[in-house]
């Protein structure tokens, strides 16, 4: 079965995010000084070919591990749909 | 390309390896040059670590040999495990290029035993993605085994690097990582000659390994 994956990569929480915080500045000129904590990541899109879903997600978990985000500064959730 | 002139101009016999090829011709020393060498697709040096001469490199470092990885090169030997932490987005976002006061914190490397230790050099930085980044254990490791190798003088860092580290060792101190020039600063036009002691250091340490002196 094809399965669309989406992978999203994350700053780490405690790490600096100078992007982030840039932005948030900008929006703040731009009158929106309600919004906070702006982190910026990046997304990732792919198909999978696996036989369940679970193993798709095991496939992308193994994508991110050694790829798709740096273990040291990153986190990274996942969705699989079919 | 200028880095193999600043290794030549110290009296080194340096090759140009295309990082295609698979094989680092039975050299001394490694020298992963900065400029942009690679794309920087993903992350700084997350692609080019896949290159095939990266393998080559892999295996020379496990046999202890000498390996610089300077600027983009620094971002490559992290991405590929060859040293611990990361290089993230600078702290001010901009890209920096200026020339920064850097001291030197560790002179047992093959890149910097012509130094004393303590020495403060003048060297160019130029980097977008060059704040190094390690979890609190891997810092406390680095600094007590005394593997940080550069550090940029006090009120000086570029980028917001943890302890403001501007170069790291591995646990052998053979592999070496460092943000600024040294081959941007070999007396040629503007920038100084505070980089040619790498170049040195790495001239007198090859006859130490051939074993000839």
């Amino acid at each position: 079965m094809t399965f669309r994956v989406r992978i999203r990569v994350m700053p780490r929480a405690e790490l600096l995010d100078p992007q982030g915080q840039a932005v948030e500045r900008a929006l703040g000129e731009l009158g929106f000084s309600d919004a906070r904590r702006a982190r910026i990541g990046r997304a990732i899109e792919l198909t999978v070919e696996a036989p369940s879903a679970s193993e798709a997600e095991q496939r992308a978990e193994a994508m991110c591990e050694q790829l798709l985000a740096n273990p040291v500064t990153e986190d990274f959730a996942i969705e699989v749909e079919s | 390309m200028e880095t193999a002139r600043a290794a030549e101009a110290a009296g080194l016999d340096a090759t140009i390896v295309w990082h295609r090829d698979r094989d680092i011709a039975g050299a001394d020393i490694v020298l992963l040059p900065g400029g942009f060498s690679y794309g920087d697709y993903l992350r700084s040096g997350a692609i080019a670590r896949f290159s095939p001469i990266l393998h080559a490199v892999r295996e020379h470092a496990r046999r202890g040999g000498a390996v610089l990885g300077i600027c983009n090169g620094f971002q490559i030997l992290c991405e590929a495990g060859l040293l611990p932490g990361a290089l993230n987005r600078n702290a001010g976002l901009a890209f920096v290029s200026r020339p920064v006061g850097i001291r030197v914190e560790r002179v047992t490397t093959p890149f910097t035993t012509v130094f004393g230790p303590g020495t403060t050099l003048r060297l160019p930085v130029a980097h977008g993605e060059g704040r190094f980044v390690a979890p609190a254990d891997d810092i406390t490791r680095l600094e007590a085994e005394g593997r940080v190798v550069l550090r940029y003088v006090e009120g000086q860092n570029p980028n917001g690097s943890v302890h403001d580290i501007a170069g790291i060792a591995n646990a052998k101190g053979n592999v070496v990582g460092i943000m600024p020039h040294p081959e941007r600063a070999v007396g040629a036009v503007g920038a100084g000659a505070d980089g040619a002691g790498f170049f040195a250091s790495m001239a007198s340490w090859v006859p130490i390994v051939k074993g000839v002196v």
